[in-house]
């Protein structure tokens, strides 16, 4: 009979929990845990899988509308694309793992993010990534940096999902905790969603997929706590990715669902085969035991408690119709899958946990899960930014040269590069400018993603900074011709125990919420990752923004590249607000005056305006950060055409006031525009042309070449 | 004409594979790796990129000795057509179907891109819907693409003009650039980029389209 440790207050300590939290666990059984039920109590109250600081706020979000299917909630959230297809769809962060081993930390990133879609039934057939790291000159960003990245493509590109979108960004204030947050999104018919509510008693509890080891033991909780001098000894807690086995676990689970075997089904992700199981008793009002010895095992001698808490990856749990067990099975042997059944669901409301007989947990399953604490967080509203000073002017080129030499908005093919872009052959556009863009196999349809957020101005003005982030993905999808259908978000930020990063956390959501209610793309899914500080300095808060748009058919696709000839146009008004710009940050090294204000009937008005006349429309960019400068540039360079803007005057060229969009066309269509745009009240303006081999802003001018060998090369330069 | 498009577990450009050879004419049937006998009457052998069993060895080294491999040879040695297109190139080589070795890309790292890419040959099945010297977009995807050759081996690819693709702007190291190599008969064909990613007009270029084309048209009027 093997001893399991003592419990003691260290013991109740290392495990993150508080004397509060201990209290109320003795309080709900009436007695002293065991070290097994310490962990499970552990893996599930802590901050990475119960949100306790966030659920009040999340509650807020607007996360219904007709084209959902399935809201928050479940492992990915899901709506309508038409002719009884949905999509699936979800982004969570790694940011813990990734920073303490990239490469693996990344790559399960991946992993987790794809099981989430394909547990509920969905292929996935599209991911992206936002990536945000420290100073590039900072020691450890290099080896970030190139172990992210590989970590992301060794997965994504075994496992056979291209990846069509995604964000680099660097910042002094990700230097002790980088993010990485992975999206992915897959097809399945409407009809054949997959969840994760158990139902039936005496129904057995089968695991599939790969075998357990101790591997990412303890993983939640080492992600719900800040890092400090002892990183080094969490390597262990890192997971250890293996996408060959992935990818036979998505085939396998495809054919078992077609199977009718599956009554419910859930992915083991974080605090592994414990969160799974409770969660899947839980929805169903039942209790689950196991028998722990029946789990396939990599290592000798594992414990119950390095079971429960292992976070081995590939690795699913299944309620079974035990009257189609000889088909679910013959499927795993022949993808060379394990398949054991290790438990059953129960009448009681118990989860009871058996290893060789012996009992190493029994716990009332409904309050375990639904009694973990919840905190209204104190709170305090981000001071309104001080007044912008004087920004002195710059020769506009020389601007934009500043900004297309740094890493944050030099050319990231160096990143997207190392990603399968085209495998499964329905990329219509890849990743380079905007929304990456897919055909829904076998149809005409196109599903649009993009991902987006601006931290300097959610830090800055936490509310209009969450409005931002949204408006953003709104107008990214606009700019390729696409309705924008829903939002995923993943919510990263310091420690919630701070009031002022709390009031930052409360502020992004309220901004959040306005956004997406008034463009009408209500969350289905998220994620939230807090502690992200090291020694007590937080990252800048990143409430990244993942959505999905639908183009009911290729045809209005606005895909098209910049020609010699084109006229370009300004959709919206410039004011040049250059707070919290580009320009200020890499050119001047500021980072002062408040966020663009977003306003959100225009935004609504002006993508309308680009989505009804996208016939009229070429090619189409929105303008972000770095203003009109940075976009009309962006999109000279992708064509290989040169581009002479008539103004040069700075705020007007690196502003980034909201709404704005350039458009390319002919010069017929540009006539037109002006019409379309007096009747429905849009401004627009003419700035200038594409054509020739030099950008120029009013008289300053360089080399398109030169400034596209800059643009191509600096990234590289900075961080390869 | 009847292609078997053969199925790994880790391969995952099959469908598009299977997709490509459908447009051009192909009446197509999956294989899965496990079988050992191939369906009657096949014309082509596709096999498709991927990463067939992970690949954390040598690439294709295991699927080269899978059971269905060995019914590819045998239908190889009968002078059936064998297309390997990325894996299925690695596994062409790893069965000694076609000569040279595939390594690890000279910069290290996996690329995905279009890349320029140029005719060598018209002089084959594969070939003949292009012209020698004609300029193609065609993507490739890998991590091992940097095929290898000793000097023989190579005067004797040139000699016997073997060589059906070439790289503009060599992307991975490959000894004289070369994308993709014939066998002696002219009727097994390896390349690491990968045509079936550019077959219709929504992949924003058709240039893979006459390869397949082509062979189908080669069965159907032999």
């Amino acid at each position: 009979m093997s001893t399991e440790p003592k419990i003691t207050e260290e013991l109740i300590a290392s495990h993150g929990l508080s004397p509060d939290e201990y209290q109320r666990i003795l309080e709900i059984i009436g007695r002293e845990p065991s070290y097994t039920e310490l962990g499970i109590f552990s893996a599930m109250w802590n901050e990475h899988c119960s949100y306790k600081s966030s659920k009040k706020w999340l509650r807020t979000l607007p996360v219904d509308g007709p084209q959902v299917i399935c809201g928050p909630g479940e492992n990915a959230g899901v709506i309508d694309i038409g002719d009884g297809q949905a999509l699936v769809f979800k982004m969570e962060s790694h940011n813990h793992p990734s920073y303490i081993e990239p490469y693996q930390g990344a790559a399960t990133g991946m992993g987790g993010i794809l099981r989430d879609v394909f547990t509920m039934g969905a292929r996935p057939v599209a991911a992206m990534n936002s990536l945000s790291f420290g100073d590039p000159s900072h020691h450890k960003t290099r080896q970030l940096v190139n172990g992210v990245v590989e970590g992301v493509g060794g997965y994504g590109n075994c496992f056979g999902v291209p990846t069509v979108g995604g964000e680099v960004r660097f910042h002094p204030a990700y230097n002790g905790n980088c993010l990485v947050n992975a999206f992915a999104a897959g097809l399945a018919d409407a009809d054949k969603i997959f969840y994760s509510a158990a139902s039936g008693i005496g129904m057995p509890v089968v695991y599939l997929g790969a075998k357990t080891g101790r591997d990412g033991v303890g993983g939640a909780t080492m992600a719900s706590a800040e890092f400090d001098d002892t990183i080094e000894e969490k390597r262990p807690t890192v997971q250890v990715g293996d996408p060959f086995t992935e990818k036979r676990l998505m085939e396998a689970c495809q054919e078992l669902m077609r199977t009718g075997a599956v009554i419910s089904i859930q992915d083991m992700g974080a605090a592994g085969l414990t969160c799974s199981a409770i969660e899947m008793g839980d929805k169903g009002g039942l209790g689950v035991k196991l028998n722990l010895e029946s789990v396939p095992q990599r290592e000798e001698n594992m414990t119950a408690y390095e079971m429960m808490l292992s976070e081995s990856q590939e690795r699913m749990l299944m309620v079974l119709n035990p009257e189609l067990e000889a088909e679910a099975r013959a499927v795993f042997v022949k993808w060379d899958l394990d398949f054991a059944i290790v438990g059953e669901t129960i009448a009681e409301d118990r989860f009871l946990v058996l290893h060789n007989g012996e009992v190493k947990a029994d716990l009332p399953l409904a309050t375990l899960s639904g009694s973990a604490p919840e905190y209204d967080r104190p709170w305090v509203e981000t001071p309104p930014a001080e007044p912008l000073e004087d920004v002195p002017g710059i020769d506009a080129i020389d601007g934009l040269r500043a900004l297309i030499s740094a890493p944050n908005y030099a050319g990231k093919q160096w990143v997207y590069e190392q990603y399968d872009s085209q495998v499964m052959a329905d990329t219509v556009r890849v990743p380079g400018l905007g929304a990456g863009v897919i055909r829904v196999h076998g149809t005409d349809k196109l599903l649009a993603f993009t991902s987006d957020v601006t931290p300097r101005y959610v830090k800055a003005n936490p509310q209009e900074g969450g409005k931002q982030a949204v408006a953003e993905a709104y107008r990214n999808l606009n700019s390729v011709g696409a309705l924008a259908l829903a939002t995923t978000d993943n919510l990263n930020f310091g420690n919630p125990e701070k009031p002022e990063i709390m009031g930052q956390f409360v502020g992004a959501i309220k901004g959040i919420g306005e956004a997406v209610a008034a463009l009408d793309m209500p969350i289905v899914s998220g994620n939230v990752s807090l502690y992200n500080e090291t020694d007590g300095q937080g990252i800048l808060p990143t409430p990244t923004i993942g959505a999905v748009g639908i183009i009911d058919h290729i045809d209005n696709l606005i895909g098209g590249e910049v020609r010699d000839g084109h006229v370009a146009l300004v959709i919206g008004a410039t004011e040049g607000h250059l707070g919290q710009s580009a320009l200020l940050a890499e050119v001047f090294n500021r980072e002062d005056g408040d966020a663009p204000h977003v306003d959100l009937a225009l935004e609504k008005l002006n993508g309308e305006f680009i989505r009804n006349n996208r016939d009229l429309i070429k090619a189409c960019s929105d303008l972000s950060d770095g203003g009109l400068a940075l976009a009309a540039f962006e999109m000279a360079e992708i064509a290989g055409v040169g581009v002479s803007l008539d103004m040069d005057d700075t705020p007007t060229l690196f502003g980034e006031d909201q709404a704005r969009y350039l458009v390319a066309c002919n010069f017929d269509q540009a006539e037109a525009l002006f019409v379309a745009a007096g009747q429905a009240g849009v401004a627009i303006f003419s700035v200038g042309r594409f054509g020739g081999d030099q950008v120029s802003f009013g008289a300053a001018s360089a080399p398109l070449s030169e400034l596209a060998a800059t643009f191509r090369s600096a990234f590289a330069d900075a961080v390869a | 004409m009847k292609a078997a498009v053969i199925v790994f577990p880790g391969s995952n450009c099959d469908r598009d594979l299977a997709v490509a050879l459908e447009r051009a004419g192909a009446q197509v049937e999956m294989v899965w790796h496990k079988e050992s006998d191939l369906p009657s009457d096949i014309d082509m052998i596709a096999i498709p990129g991927g990463f067939s069993f992970g690949d954390y060895l040598r690439c294709g080294a295991i699927a080269a000795n899978s059971p269905i491999t060995r019914a590819v040879v045998a239908h190889a040695g009968r002078g059936g057509y064998v297309l390997g297109i990325c894996n299925g190139f690695q596994v062409l080589t790893e069965t000694g179907l076609l000569p040279g070795a595939l390594m690890r890309n000279a910069g290290l790292k996996f690329t995905c891109h279009t890349q320029e890419l140029l005719v060598e040959t018209e002089a084959s099945d594969f070939t003949s819907g292009y012209s020698k010297g004609q300029t193609l977009r065609i993507p490739v995807a890998h991590h091992d693409g940097n095929y290898n050759a000793d000097e023989a081996l190579l005067a004797r690819l040139k000699g016997e003009d073997r060589i059906a693709f070439t790289y503009g702007n060599n992307p991975n190291g490959s000894v004289a650039d070369i994308a993709g190599v014939l066998s002696e008969n002219r009727r097994v064909l390896g390349m690491m980029p990968h045509p079936e990613r550019v077959v219709d007009t929504a992949h924003g270029s058709t240039d893979g389209a006459p390869l397949f084309d082509a062979l189908v048209n080669a069965v159907v009027s032999a």
